[in-house]
């Protein structure tokens, strides 16, 4: 998982025209772009904002899933989802690395994610309540996520890209795993199919906020397209998903929670109803239901391993001391 | 009939060790002190929840009543939980948990190279998978062992109580009760007091390189093998079982 539409990335740059339109020669020529390069001062960061912003949302990301290790109702189940888990930590290693190139550390824009400076997708403030959560998230999280990042997989910064074709094999997987779930659930007992029902009830407007807002709103998206940092706008990619995920939904048997969702012949896909964009505001604002225990979580996490840490520097600079010494001694 | 009662203990013992392990480095995943050591750790627990399902597989063919590995995890109560206590020990600090993982695998390493020589051909190939894994459980928290031993002087000292904490423990391992004598006559198990001797040189000596020691233990709690267990398992199997309990004879 999980990029989400970008948000409050701050393009803005000072370079001349010469400057800028070599560099937008490149990028119309389908040129990627490498750590390297000359960029604009505005690439690099809106860049750097949004690789991070993605790295953390990883990060981020493993909590409301964690929270059903424990939980699982099979033992196959159970290892499905650490590794599943485990597999969105390695994600987030990838892209902090991938932001690396940019010239920024892994520990700076960790930092920026503790204080609250960088966000991080708003889908993971909301809470896995039940065991069909897990395969909420897995089909409809994971899902949106995919359609970002398919899109991303031909962003023009290199090392993201890359990035991105790596993390998407994955993605898939884990889609799918969610998704079985759910047929499971579905083809179980009542409850179990209720329990599913109500699962996708909870995620799916969540689900659909991860596009990010629409393009009225996002100011910054122009910008990032004409760099092909992306590829889709936002509501292009939101009603990419609906599409393919509504039929989805009706083979599980189940309702998608919008009364305004109809087929629209004429432009061969799904007309749906408003997003509710205060929420969204909200959530991002640091207003959801789970914003404060996700980062208070992460916050406690840190301080707790902060001795651990410590120990791993000291042994690795007294091992250095030690090998140096023996190499004077050797001389 | 009575080997095979012996044999679907033996077996039975052998996976609630992995399952309740893994279901304890399970509570560290999101929660490590670093993002790599949040990966390790969720590693080991998949290898070893890997172990218990062959094993509990297998416990359940040879019991021949139907019962599978989710089954046999998630319906037994404390009393019938065969683990050894050692396993069921709270994370604790990094410490602890680095020092529980770290007797296990020095015990594991020459236990899984045994039962590689085992007559039971399935024992036999679910331990040749298992040595490849532990040998790199035994590498990855023997290297924490020195980091923290000679690290930090908080560290070391988080490392003496660790130590002191889980020794009692570890006897349990090094036992040869009547099943596991049964084991050892019929061919298949492995003679674990043969193993103490190994595991004490191995671990010394990567406490040594630790700046640590390994602290005189008198007395050692034993009690897991016949489902007597510290006060900590019962936790963890309200958590682990809730969903079976609650909706019991469903497909998940």
């Amino acid at each position: 998982m999980y990029s989400q539409g970008l948000i409050g990335a701050d393009g803005k740059t000072d370079e001349d025209e010469a400057f800028l339109a070599a560099f937008q020669e490149r990028i119309d020529a389908e040129q990627k772009i490498e750590p390297n390069d000359p960029m604009p001062e505005g690439y690099r960061k809106t860049l750097i904002r949004q690789i991070s912003q993605h790295a953390h949302s990883e990060i981020i990301g493993m909590q409301p899933e964690g929270n059903w290790i424990s939980r699982a109702p099979s033992l196959r189940r159970k290892a499905a989802l650490m590794a599943k888990v485990q597999d969105e930590g390695g994600h987030g290693l990838y892209l902090y690395s991938a932001a690396e190139t940019l010239g920024i550390s892994r520990e700076e824009m960790y930092d920026q994610l503790l204080s609250g400076a960088a966000k991080y997708s708003s889908i993971f403030n909301y809470p896995a309540l039940t065991w069909a959560d897990i395969g909420a998230i897995g089909w409809l999280v994971d899902g949106a996520a995919i359609m970002n990042q398919i899109a991303l997989c031909r962003c023009s910064y290199g090392p993201y890209a890359r990035a991105m074709i790596r993390i998407c094999k994955e993605e898939s997987f884990h889609q799918r795993q969610g998704y079985e779930i759910l047929i499971t659930l579905c083809n179980g007992s009542d409850e179990q199919k209720e329990m599913a029902q109500d699962a996708l009830n909870r995620f799916w407007w969540p689900s659909l906020m991860m596009f990010g807002p629409s393009e009225g709103q996002s100011v910054h998206s122009q910008q990032s397209m004409l760099w092909k940092i992306k590829r889709f706008s936002n509501d292009d990619l939101r009603d990419k998903f609906i599409n393919a995920t509504v039929p989805q939904a009706e083979f599980l048997g189940l309702k998608v929670p919008d009364l305004e969702l109809k087929w629209n012949e004429e432009k061969q896909g799904y007309d749906h109803g408003e997003i509710d964009w205060d929420e969204f505001w909200r959530v991002v604002k640091g207003d959801g239901p789970c914003n404060r225990e996700r980062m208070r979580t992460r916050r406690r996490v840190e301080a707790e391993g902060a001795w651990v840490r410590e120990a791993a520097h000291a042994y690795a600079q007294k091992r250095a001391d030690r090998q140096a010494a023996a190499r004077v001694a050797a001389e | 009939m009575a080997k095979d009662n012996t044999l679907f203990t033996y077996l039975l013992r052998l996976a609630d060790d992995h399952l309740i392990l893994s279901q304890r480095l399970g509570e560290w995943t999101g929660r490590a002190p670093t993002l790599e050591e949040d990966l390790a750790l969720t590693n080991i627990a998949l290898d070893l929840i890997g172990q218990a399902r062959s094993l509990y597989s297998y416990a359940g063919a040879v019991e021949g009543q139907g019962r599978d590995e989710d089954q046999l995890a998630f319906t037994r109560p404390e009393r019938d939980y065969l683990n050894a206590l050692i396993v069921e020990q709270p994370n604790g600090d990094f410490a602890h948990t680095i020092v529980r993982q770290f007797f296990i695998a020095a015990f594991m390493v020459p236990f899984w190279r045994e039962m590689e020589k085992s007559d039971d051909e399935q024992l036999a190939a679910i331990a040749a998978k298992a040595s490849k894994e532990v040998a790199y459980h035994l590498r990855h928290t023997a290297e924490w062992v020195v980091r923290l031993g000679d690290g930090t002087e908080e560290s070391h000292q988080r490392m003496v109580e660790a130590l002191e904490g889980l020794i009692i423990y570890t006897g349990e391992l090094f036992e040869n009760d009547a099943i596991a004598k049964a084991a050892i006559a019929g061919g298949y198990g492995v003679d674990t007091e043969a193993l103490r001797d190994e595991w004490r040189q191995t671990v010394v000596q990567v406490l040594g390189e630790a700046t640590l020691e390994l602290p005189n233990a008198g007395y050692m709690q034993k009690g897991g093998r016949d489902g007597v267990h510290t006060e900590h398992l019962g936790h963890i199997l309200s958590e682990l079982q809730y969903m079976q309990r609650a909706y019991p004879g469903l497909t998940w």
